[in-house]
């Protein structure tokens, strides 16, 4: 691109800011119109996968011994008898208003057993979020900051643990060694029974819930239940996190802007936090939102060790009984919620990334 | 004869070394020897790739190794913490753990290495394909490839064991079928560098199919970074393996696979801690592995970091 390029684009686009607008929007529409084919996909991967199963579910329901009339009028109810495209069309239709039917095991709507069991799982992830990024954060810029160092060193074999050790084994071991062992947090599970029914719920985050209705003494007792968990499902995000910040950081020292403000006399400390952690900021983001999505895969293994009552214990009790409706509409759930995130880290992008633009 | 006494005086080494190839066969083993001399300096990689090797062994060894069969249950002696007799311990049913866990080392590496047999080609396939052809074919698995990858794999897998039914078979399946779809993206990036190329050119000229295209010329050139691929989510796949065994969804017992193995010693975790925790150090022992040998081949073959 040669210069008098540069300067006809930037004086077009100062001359008329709406265009800059109409080409955001058209990127949005672009991207919706993206998603809605991704999420189409989407569906047609999981109707898939719901055919792939061996068991007939109408004999999984009734049993071997029901009579060749009950099998037929079951499988018409199921829509088991029609085409397989309108299945999949009235499959689409029930999926996008959140009707994946009934749950086999509890004879609720599955969407009513997610809704339940949903904020247990968002407070945990969220609470792994802040300490994973609390602590990702300084930890990679401080290894970016002594690139080779000791403390380079540490930083590594810390996230490269974190990224190796089976998350199940780390809560196992977390357990033994810091509830029985040490006694310094809580048993497993999400709330003592004595509180189970005296905790005023709206949301449906006990932490939350506890800490404006005033009941400290429960709040103390969430606290201490979800602070190992949340502690062990952050330690994944945050060896993603930091290891990421390093390189993004070490990208940034290497540019010529680094050079010239230290060369101002610019303290180390002020180049790395006014300069360049800004310019990070952006990507980070994507980061973020991105290992918030892995954190609900963590949030199936770390559930089941701490007997948490949330979507990743009811999606892995779901498949142990080979209750498809609830496993697929847990699955298509997290798959939404993996697009979604990632839409919302793209849009951030490019609103506030101008080379995007 | 001047190449044989260069062969006399400086060895393999001399020629491997040279300034100046000879032949392609000469300039391939130059390459396959830079990228082992920077992997041998590579301290942390090397030490992945030794413990891999030694894992490697034992799962061969296992029978000559292992003090007492895996299965083999003494009642009498259930529960005993590490001792010379039982240098990890024993479990519920008094069967030997060190035993157990050389057995399973079988497992997790027959299971990682069918998973790679599987998702590999599969990716190399659709992804060279996509890539060469380009048009609607790639549209088309670009998008399949964006739908597999909104799930994160472990919910994949479950997802198809669910459907599939429980057990190790199906569990290999399951996450080759999750695992096949960055490899795609991976072998379409690399079969857009060559699209345009003359040799394709060439080759299509002389009248050859688009498949022989595709797997005589574009995939050949797919495969070193689609090997190192492999090499970097074996971790990840390891690590899947052992999640669907402990979840009761992979291996059952009484199989000596190490999450299943987790699993059932989970239970005696308070009291007796060497059920569960020595599986539970050998899976990160070989995840870690794969991450050190996969992070170090990426250091010696993407040079950009420099």
């Amino acid at each position: 691109m040669s210069a008098t390029d540069v300067t006809t684009r930037t004086v077009a686009r100062t001359a008329a800011p709406p265009k800059r607008w109409g080409s955001l929007l058209r990127a949005t529409l672009r991207i919706l119109l993206s998603v809605s084919v991704t999420i189409l996909g989407l569906l047609a991967l999981t109707f898939f996968i719901g055919r792939l199963l061996p068991l007939d579910p109408v004999l999984a329901i009734l049993g071997d011994d029901a009579s060749q009339e009950a099998v037929d009028r079951l499988t018409a109810r199921l829509g088991l008898d029609r085409p397989l495209h309108e299945q999949f069309l009235s499959y689409v239709v029930n999926s996008l208003t959140f009707d994946f039917g009934e749950s086999l095991t509890s004879g609720r709507p599955v969407i009513e057993d997610i809704a339940r069991v949903f904020p247990a799982t968002l407070e945990l992830a969220t609470l792994a979020m802040i300490f994973g990024t609390g602590i990702g954060i300084p930890l990679g810029v401080l290894a970016a900051a002594n690139r080779d160092s000791w403390i380079d060193q540490c930083v590594r074999v810390i996230s490269l643990i974190g990224y190796s050790a089976p998350i199940f084994w780390l809560g196992l071991l977390g357990l033994s060694i810091f509830y029985a062992g040490l006694g310094w947090v809580g048993p497993p599970g999400r709330i003592d029974i004595v509180h189970q029914y005296d905790i005023e719920t709206w949301s449906g985050l006990y932490l939350v819930d506890s800490a404006i209705a005033g009941q400290w003494d429960i709040f103390a007792d969430v606290f201490g239940r979800i602070v190992l968990p949340a502690s062990i499902l952050a330690y994944g995000a945050m060896a993603y996190i930091s290891r990421m910040t390093r390189s993004f950081m070490l990208e940034q020292f290497g540019q010529e802007y680094i050079i010239a403000a230290r060369a101002k006399g610019a303290s180390k400390r002020r180049v790395i936090w006014q300069h360049a952690f800004p310019n990070i900021a952006v990507q980070l983001v994507t980061v973020v939102a991105l290992s918030y999505a892995f954190l609900l895969e963590g949030a199936v293994l770390t559930e089941t060790v701490f007997a948490w009552p949330g979507f990743g214990r009811y999606l892995t009790t779901a498949l142990l009984r080979a209750d498809m409706n609830a496993v697929l509409g847990c699955t298509l759930l997290i798959g939404l919620i993996f697009i979604g995130l990632n839409l919302l880290s793209d849009l951030f992008y490019r609103i506030f990334d101008p080379r995007t633009r | 004869m001047s190449i044989a006494q260069d062969h006399d005086r400086g060895g393999w080494r001399a020629w491997l070394e040279t300034e100046q190839a000879d032949s392609p066969g000469q300039a391939r083993a130059q390459a396959v020897w830079r990228a082992w001399r920077g992997l041998a300096r590579n301290r942390a990689a090397f030490a992945g790739l030794a413990v891999l090797v030694v894992l490697i062994t034992v799962a061969i060894l296992a029978p000559v190794l292992a003090p007492y069969p895996p299965y083999a249950q003494d009642l009498a002696s259930r529960l005993l913490p590490p001792s010379f007799e039982h240098p990890l311990g024993t479990d519920d049913l008094g069967r030997d753990i060190l035993s157990r866990i050389l057995y399973g080392s079988r497992i997790t590496l027959m299971m990682a290495a069918l998973v790679a047999v599987i998702a590999g080609p599969l990716g190399l396939l659709v992804g060279a394909t996509a890539g060469y052809l380009g048009g609607w074919v790639d549209v088309v698995a670009m998008r399949v490839v964006d739908v597999f990858l909104s799930f994160p794999s472990l919910i994949l897998a479950l997802a198809f064991v669910a459907a599939l039914g429980p057990g190790i078979e199906n569990a290999v399946i399951a996450i080759a079928l999750s695992a096949w779809p960055p490899i795609a993206r991976l072998a379409r990036a690399e079969a857009l560098t060559v699209r345009h190329s003359d040799y394709i050119a060439a080759a299509r000229l002389q009248g050859a199919s688009r498949f022989r295209i595709v797997v005589l010329h574009v995939m050949p050139i797919c495969l070193p970074s689609v090997v190192i691929r492999i090499t970097l989510n074996m971790a990840g796949i390891i690590l899947t393996a052992a999640g669907l065994g402990f979840l009761g969804l992979g291996a059952q017992p009484p199989s000596p696979e190490w999450g299943a193995m987790l699993a059932s010693g989970r239970q005696f975790m308070l009291t007796n801690w060497w059920l569960a925790a020595t599986p539970g150090a050998a899976i990160m022992l070989v995840s870690l592995a794969f991450n050190l040998l996969g992070d170090g081949l990426r250091d010696v073959l993407d040079p950009r970091d420099d």
